[in-house]
């Protein structure tokens, strides 16, 4: 594959991981276990909306075929779609959101690291902002974590369980394909396994901290790049798309 | 009562200002304090230094003239009731 | 308005005769326009009517979140859903930041919290109401933060000093909001056929219901003299409400949408819009609980507060634990 079509197919996974994701945090807007709350998950949600945007708006301008971040986002069936099975995993309870959160964050903040020296300036200049915004969302994700961990038996407990049953969506962060290598060797990207020893030893550190067990398990559950999604994207994406898919010609 | 306590918050907005009271808001530690201020009152902003206060911590002077205006003997800011340690034994107030 | 139908505690207004020093100097604060700070000494029935008008404030912003939350997950673009997204984070913000003016007053937010809850407090009417297509976004933006700023801006120069900078903070913040619903019914009247019967439909659902929000005629309300006298209420709800539909009905007609109003009528002698009786009978209705959404507002208002027991509870937990540990994180783990 060319690089440019290898870059493509990067952005989009990039901008649909970081779309889901703000999609499914904007869930909680309105329903927060504490007022400031629902403030920090939408700011949380907000950054990845915005992230999404450009780099869904980057994949579109390489393309080069006049579609746009909007399109990505609301004309895609399930199976185009590239977003890791972890992020369209359904909220839950608020432990199981911040699980989920602390797993993704602690792999994008090294991932976006990475592209802030991207020899692709577009994807360069992106990351740096997405990095900055990052580090505060994983500051938030580990600070709940620890806290649930290690506040009430129920909170520890209801942990425990989002850890346990989020693990096995958490190896599809680390593959590695030819699209990843062809990006590496042209110095666009980094190879996302290469991150995957740091952040399980600061997984285990925060967990520690919390007073959680680090899953054992090496079973993992894939698909999502290759568009083979779980149940949940279907639904998620009926509602998402539904006003541009039911009044396709017009504009809002 | 099993409340998280109520924190003021002050921030700094440009290099070279002093921190200016903004308003309080509730969390349970100091570290959670810091974020939430971050994300009501300064919405993602980079580059501003926030401070926060129990608002228990805060001692305040009497207002200005000793007359008919003012309320006498305490120091808290508010008129909050949980800045108030009502023992176990008196029951709910 | 987002505190509608406040009863202001206490008496017939004082003559100066009547009131005591302590009343009088308090009085001659509020007249030379000085702030009066938690502190301060303050008439029971000022405190309790500002307790009562500042959390019905706050409960107004927070279920106010909801109809249009509703919508974040279905808005049409990207732009859109950030924009909706900022604008209900905002109105949480305004609800916080006016549930902690209230605590100056000696309440705590948890107080508040369970008023609203069992339904002794109330919260702006408007609210109950549903948003049944992404028009009713674009209404809402436009009619009920159209009504609410009017009713805010007066309030930043009310009496109480952390009402009055909160309202400030608020009408800062809420320039956008109107601005973002009046633009979304702009590209709906300029689109399909489709889309433009949505706007209209939504204007037809929401014109009465914002009226009402201004709440009844004041000659019905005993006590507004007390609270306009303590500078806690600017204007009389008719006021507002025939500024409102002046403001509003030329912003319609520039959409090419007709406002629901047979009687609608532009008054030459007068300068102002007559428009046709309000049914209060839908309003008394909508108040007592028998709206189309009070239950559901009610209902994940309180599912929220539930089951967000145990975190909170955790939080508490954690801080007690750790009392004494200095604020450290390991950036180990961010860098």
């Amino acid at each position: 594959m060319t690089a440019d079509d290898a870059a493509t197919e990067y952005l989009l996974r990039l901008g649909d991981n970081c779309l889901i994701l703000g999609h499914r945090l904007s869930e909680w807007v309105g329903h927060a276990p504490v007022l400031e709350e629902d403030l920090g998950l939408a700011n949380v949600a907000l950054d990845l909306l915005g992230q999404a945007q450009h780099w869904l708006g980057l994949a579109a301008e390489l393309e080069g075929e006049g579609r746009d971040a909007d399109w990505f986002a609301f004309r895609r069936d399930a199976g185009e779609f590239r977003n890791a099975l972890l992020v369209e995993q359904p909220n839950g309870d608020f432990a199981h959101t911040m699980a989920r959160q602390l797993y993704f964050d602690l792999w994008h903040v090294p991932l976006l690291a990475n592209l802030e020296n991207s020899m692709h300036a577009g994807i360069a200049g992106i990351a740096a902002k997405a990095h900055k915004e990052a580090r505060y969302h994983l500051e938030r994700s580990g600070d709940w974590v620890i806290r649930l961990g290690d506040g009430t038996e129920e909170s520890h407990r209801r942990m425990q369980e989002a850890i346990n049953e989020l693990w096995n969506f958490t190896g599809e962060l680390f593959e590695s394909d030819a699209v990843e290598e062809v990006l590496a060797a042209e110095g666009v990207a980094a190879d996302a396994g290469r991150i995957a020893a740091s952040w399980r030893k600061r997984l285990g550190d925060i967990l520690t901290e919390a007073t959680l067990d680090l899953p054992q398990e090496n079973w993992m559950r894939h698909g999502g790049r290759r568009g083979i999604h779980s149940e949940h994207l279907g639904f998620l994406l009926a509602e998402m798309q539904f006003l541009q898919r039911a009044y396709p010609d017009a504009r809002w | 009562m099993n409340e998280m306590p109520l924190w003021e918050i002050f921030i700094r907005s440009q290099h070279g200002l002093a921190h200016k009271h903004v308003g309080s808001l509730h969390a349970s530690d100091a570290a959670m304090a810091i974020n939430n201020a971050r994300d009501v009152y300064t919405r993602r902003s980079e580059g501003v230094s926030i401070w926060a206060v129990r608002s228990t911590d805060i001692v305040a002077s009497a207002p200005g003239d000793k007359g008919p205006l003012f309320e006498p003997a305490n120091s808290k800011a508010y008129r909050h009731p949980t800045f108030y340690d009502i023992p176990d034994e008196v029951g709910h107030m | 308005m987002y505190a509608q139908m406040v009863k202001t505690s206490g008496d017939k207004v004082k003559t100066p005769d009547e009131m005591t020093a302590q009343e009088r100097a308090f009085q001659a604060r509020i007249d030379a326009d000085i702030k009066i700070e938690p502190k301060d000494w303050m008439p029971e029935s000022y405190r309790k009517t500002l307790i009562r008008q500042i959390s019905q404030h706050a409960h107004s912003e927070i279920v106010g979140m909801l109809p249009e939350g509703n919508w974040i997950t279905r808005a049409p673009t990207l732009k859109r859903k950030a924009i909706l997204l900022a604008k209900v984070q905002d109105e949480g913000g305004h609800g916080l930041y006016l549930y902690c003016a209230a605590e100056t007053l000696g309440i705590s937010r948890e107080e508040m919290t369970e008023a609203l809850l069992c339904g002794k407090a109330k919260y702006s009417s408007i609210f109950n109401y549903p948003t049944l297509t992404w028009a009713d976004i674009g209404a809402v933006g436009w009619l009920v933060d159209g009504a609410a700023i009017m009713n805010q801006v007066p309030l930043q120069r009310c009496s109480y000093g952390p009402y009055s900078r909160a309202m400030i903070r608020v009408c800062k913040e809420e320039s956008f909001h109107q601005r973002q619903g009046f633009d979304i019914m702009m590209a709906m009247v300029k689109g399909s056929n489709e889309q433009k019967a949505m706007a209209q439909d939504a204007l037809n659902r929401w014109w009465w219901p914002s009226l009402m929000m201004f709440g009844p005629s004041d000659d019905t309300s005993v006590h507004s003299a007390q609270s306009k006298q303590w500078k806690i209420k600017i204007n009389s709800n008719d006021e507002l409400r025939q500024k409102f539909v002046d403001q509003t009905v030329p912003q319609a007609d520039y959409l090419g949408l007709s406002v629901p109003d047979p009687a609608l009528k532009w008054n030459e002698d007068h300068g102002h819009y007559d428009f046709g009786a309000i049914d209060w009978d839908e309003f008394f209705t909508v108040i007592k609980g028998h709206g189309p959404c009070n239950r559901e507002r009610l209902r994940a208002r309180t599912r929220a507060h539930e089951e967000g027991r145990w975190v909170r509870d955790a939080t508490l937990a954690y801080a007690a634990k750790h009392a004494d540990k200095a604020h450290s994180r390991p950036d180990a783990w961010i860098n």
